[in-house]
């Protein structure tokens, strides 16, 4: 189906797509295709569990050396060889901020999206759909330097301040100590590098509504946003969730734009809800700590970090996959 | 209920191409009048501009007259929106929505047009239901999705659903055509009685369906590949088959093209 | 065919053919404003970017010394020196994960689509997926953990490379299968008709008619490869000279090169920093621009 939302022709089962066995004959070209193609693919496979595995093995000396609970405890130190390390403080950061990112991200991308299928003349439609995808061609770096050096003082003066001050009793916006990047700054970053993404897909399924609904709806005296109400958006809903799902396992993993941005904190700071605290997430720590990979048990502590963000990434892509799955089986 | 169509010299446009040409007709009230002609000759062109649903293609125009009663369609001031619930129409294929169970079908229309009262709700789906023949058939199974039907029934839960908001004049786009000979049979009943409220106007190929079901008859007819479509007659459903006017007309009956 | 007889019931809708009731109108109008409003805001954010890297970086790309110099004895504090090593380095680096990544992707999407069925291929298209979903962060722990701290070898450019393969495969997978899947079938059948055995169909006949879209697939994603930084945090430190050699010492790059002086408050530094970060960008847009234009030659569109 498409390359974003990963479904492939092996899916729809004898739904369309060449024949398999078709044509294939016992010849030395043919079985030399077969071979090569069948060993890539076998290939992929091996490369994915090479992956888990080594990760695993790395990790888990770290992790058993660990003095410290690693579900529980905020801190994440490797110094001098003693390793305390947990994933706590890592994990509200990460989760916080790309949660927070897609909550700003998908009104807009399906505002876009709509706007793209539904709204614009059809001349307009494919540069601006154009140009919404040139969103996802800016590098991350690039996203990191705009965010820290020109987005910082605007952001400041009209979003964080403002709403320390008005909102500033709920221990969400609580205003901190921290001057430059903080955790809102970065979602709004994030939530901008991940809207070409959950537009795309959104696009894909608006455009698919079958005609026949949307014209059964203003046949009935539809104006077009009943129209949208009642046959695009309940037919477009598993593909928006799958985009969601995948934006948010993209903005969980994204590593150097939340790396330039958010201040990190010291050692011992206090816990904080705020989103104006500063902090790391699992990617931007492991990011900042590359120069400390220098003995195995210190490089299994971070290994053991990428691992847990491994893991959610892989949940939440397998959540995007079933949602579109499901909706296959259902459609006529 | 039921109103009679006038149309004056319509031309019907898709950009700067001519579909179809000078059509001239009155669709009298509370009666049948089917439009038959060969395929692509414009049929199904001419009658989505009688609820302005031609206009939702891009570049989909008409210059000339239509009137409802003596109201202008296609006047400045008159909105499609309210045009369409006024002249309903049911497709070829059925459409019912199929995130919606069978009773949300037949209320979304009402339900569009501001319709909350859950008591008036529950009479006006159950009336429409009776109205198109199939209420005791789904009537223990409202909640279930409307999606879940067969093809007749689904066909059927359409036509519920087109007169749930009671519009004067029913449109159908060759209903019957996707459909098996006996649903066919049950839907062909149901005009005919929905004939005694709405004026209706249905697009088919199927000659003999023409000559059962309608009281007059429309005969549409393409010059040449191309060219526009034209009306080339239009009269009484029994003097069409037996003894039509125009020599294409007969042509066309007797099975000599089309 | 019986007559019924009209029931007695309340009008339920209001006659007439004005507008429809206010409310109705104005969300109507309301939505259209919103959805627009969404669209320009997606927009603003680009430009803006753009604005900045712009205004911030081209005066230094106007410079030949840029394109052709490395920054090998340059302070921070001086002006001077160029990007050419770590453009060569990008490149380099580019070149080396497509000649590895775009067979392996190549192979993968053809045995889904004109061998697989059944429960291997399922796995594989499952195996893709978890690909296309792994972290830059991860995919580069993986093979420092495997090249650096398993196998005890020095970080250079080709386990850049490496760890760039993981991220590219699946895009190359993806894009390959969708326009595998867009040569119709009676193509094939037609091949298979005149006796040619099934792996000439495919590399004579239905490869050839989805070549463009593949090589679009490849662009695209060598543009996504590019701007990755993390992989080059593990894997690539930074060198200021010219290095071509794969194998041995740091080569740069210019997502390194950024972050190198991102820190610095000088400004020569501060301006190679914006200039390198217009390179990039330019260099990314290039191939994305490049590969919507074969794309347009394609004998098969979607």
């Amino acid at each position: 189906m498409s390359t974003i939302t990963g479904a492939s022709v092996v899916d729809t089962v004898d739904q369309g797509g060449p024949p398999a066995g078709g044509g294939s004959t016992g010849r030395l070209g043919d079985r030399l295709m077969a071979g090569a193609a069948k060993g890539a693919g076998i290939l992929v496979i091996g490369l994915v569990v090479l992956v888990g595995a080594f990760l695993l093995s790395r990790a888990a000396p770290a992790l058993a050396a660990n003095q410290a609970n690693f579900v529980t405890t905020r801190v994440f130190s490797v110094d001098g060889g003693t390793l305390r390390f947990g994933i706590v403080d890592l994990l509200w950061v990460t989760v916080l901020s790309s949660v927070i990112a897609m909550a700003l991200a998908v009104p807009v991308a399906i505002g876009v999206a709509l706007f793209i299928t539904q709204y614009a003349p059809r001349r307009l439609a494919t540069p601006a759909a154009y140009l919404i995808d040139l969103l996802a061609a800016v590098p991350s770096i690039v996203y990191g330097l705009w965010g820290a050096k020109v987005l910082l003082q605007p952001y400041r003066e009209h979003v964080q301040d403002p709403l320390a001050h008005a909102l500033g009793w709920i221990p969400l916006f609580r205003s901190t100590s921290v001057s430059a990047g903080t955790i809102l700054l970065v979602s709004i970053v994030l939530a901008i590098m991940i809207l070409p993404i959950i537009t795309a897909l959104s696009r894909e399924v608006f455009a698919q509504t079958p005609v026949a609904h949307k014209e059964g709806a203003l046949a009935l005296g539809a104006t077009r946003w009943e129209m949208i109400r009642t046959a695009v958006l309940p037919f477009g809903r598993p593909g928006v969730i799958s985009a969601s799902m995948l934006g948010l396992g993209r903005a969980l993993g994204e590593t150097i734009a939340v790396t330039i941005i958010l201040s990190t904190l010291p050692g011992g700071a206090p816990w904080s809800f705020s989103v104006f605290n500063g902090g790391e997430t699992f990617a931007s720590r492991i990011a900042n700590n590359a120069a400390e990979f220098d003995t195995p048990a210190k490089t299994g502590a971070f290994i053991a970090a990428g691992l847990v963000l491994f893991l959610l990434t892989f949940a939440v892509n397998a959540v995007a996959r079933i949602v579109i799955e499901r909706r296959k089986a259902f459609t006529e | 209920m039921g109103k009679r169509i006038d149309v004056r010299d319509l031309n019907v446009y898709y950009g700067t191409f001519k579909a179809v040409e000078d059509v001239t007709m009155t669709i009298e009230p509370r009666s049948v009048t089917a439009f038959i002609g060969p395929s692509g000759c414009g049929k199904s062109t001419y009658l989505r501009t009688l609820n302005r649903m031609h206009e939702v293609v891009p570049g989909g125009r008409v210059e000339g007259y239509v009137g409802l009663d003596d109201q202008d369609l296609y006047a400045s001031s008159v909105d499609p929106v309210a045009v369409r619930r006024t002249v309903g129409m049911v497709f070829q294929r059925p459409n019912p929505f199929p995130t919606m169970s069978i009773f949300d079908n037949v209320a979304s229309g009402l339900r569009l047009n501001g319709v909350r009262n859950k008591k008036r709700l529950a009479e006006a789906v159950e009336t429409s239901l009776r109205g198109a023949n199939l209420w005791t058939e789904v009537k223990d199974r409202l909640d279930k999705p409307g999606a879940g039907l067969s093809g007749g029934q689904q066909q059927r839960l359409c036509i519920a659903r087109a007169i749930a908001v009671e519009p004067q004049v029913l449109l159908m786009d060759e209903p019957c055509s996707a459909l098996d000979p006996i649903s066919t049979l049950a839907i062909e009943d149901l005009i005919c009685q929905l004939k005694n409220r709405y004026t209706i106007v249905i697009v088919t190929h199927n000659m003999q369906q023409a000559s059962r079901v309608s009281d007059r008859t429309a005969f549409f007819n393409l010059a040449a590949t191309g060219k526009p479509g034209r009306l080339i007659e239009m009269d009484a459903t029994q003097k069409i088959f037996s003894n039509p006017s125009e020599r294409a007309t007969e042509d066309y009956i007797s099975g000599r093209f089309g | 065919m019986t007559a019924l007889a009209p029931p007695e019931r309340p009008t339920v809708v209001p006659a007439g053919l004005a507008k429809p009731s206010g409310r109705r109108s104005v969300t109507n109008l309301a939505a259209t404003v919103l959805v627009t409003l969404a669209f320009v805001i997606a927009v603003v954010p680009l430009v803006w970017i753009l604005w900045t890297v712009l205004s911030k970086g081209l005066t230094l790309l106007f410079d030949q010394q840029w394109w052709l110099n490395s920054q090998r004895g340059i302070t921070s504090r001086r002006e001077g020196g160029g990007a050419y090593h770590a453009i060569l380095g990008t490149l380099l680096q580019a070149a080396v994960t497509a000649l590895i990544s775009v067979p392996i992707g190549v192979l993968t999407a053809i045995y889904l689509v004109e061998y697989g069925r059944g429960r291997l291929a399922r796995a594989v298209s499952f195996m893709v997926d978890i690909l296309t979903g792994i972290p830059s962060i991860v995919a580069a722990l993986f093979i420092y953990a495997l090249w650096v701290t398993t196998f005890g070898l020095d970080r250079v450019g080709v386990s850049v490379s490496f760890a760039l393969v993981l991220l590219m495969v699946p895009v190359v997978v993806r894009s390959t299968e969708e326009m595998l899947k867009l040569v119709p079938n009676e193509l094939r059948e037609a091949s298979y008709a005149l006796g040619v055995p099934k792996w000439r169909t495919i590399s004579s006949i239905v490869l050839p008619t989805a070549f463009s879209g593949i090589v679009t697939g490849v662009l695209l994603g060598l543009a996504r490869v590019m701007g990755e930084t993390a992989p080059l945090l593990i894997l690539g430190p930074y060198s200021k000279s010219i290095n071509t050699d794969l194998f041995h010492g740091f080569m740069a790059a210019l997502p390194t090169m950024i972050n190198q002086d991102r820190t610095e408050a000088l400004q020569p530094a501060v301006e190679r920093v914006w200039a390198a970060a217009l390179t990039l960008v330019l260099l990314v847009m290039a191939l994305n621009i490049l590969g919507r234009v074969v794309a347009h030659f394609s004998s098969v569109r979607k």
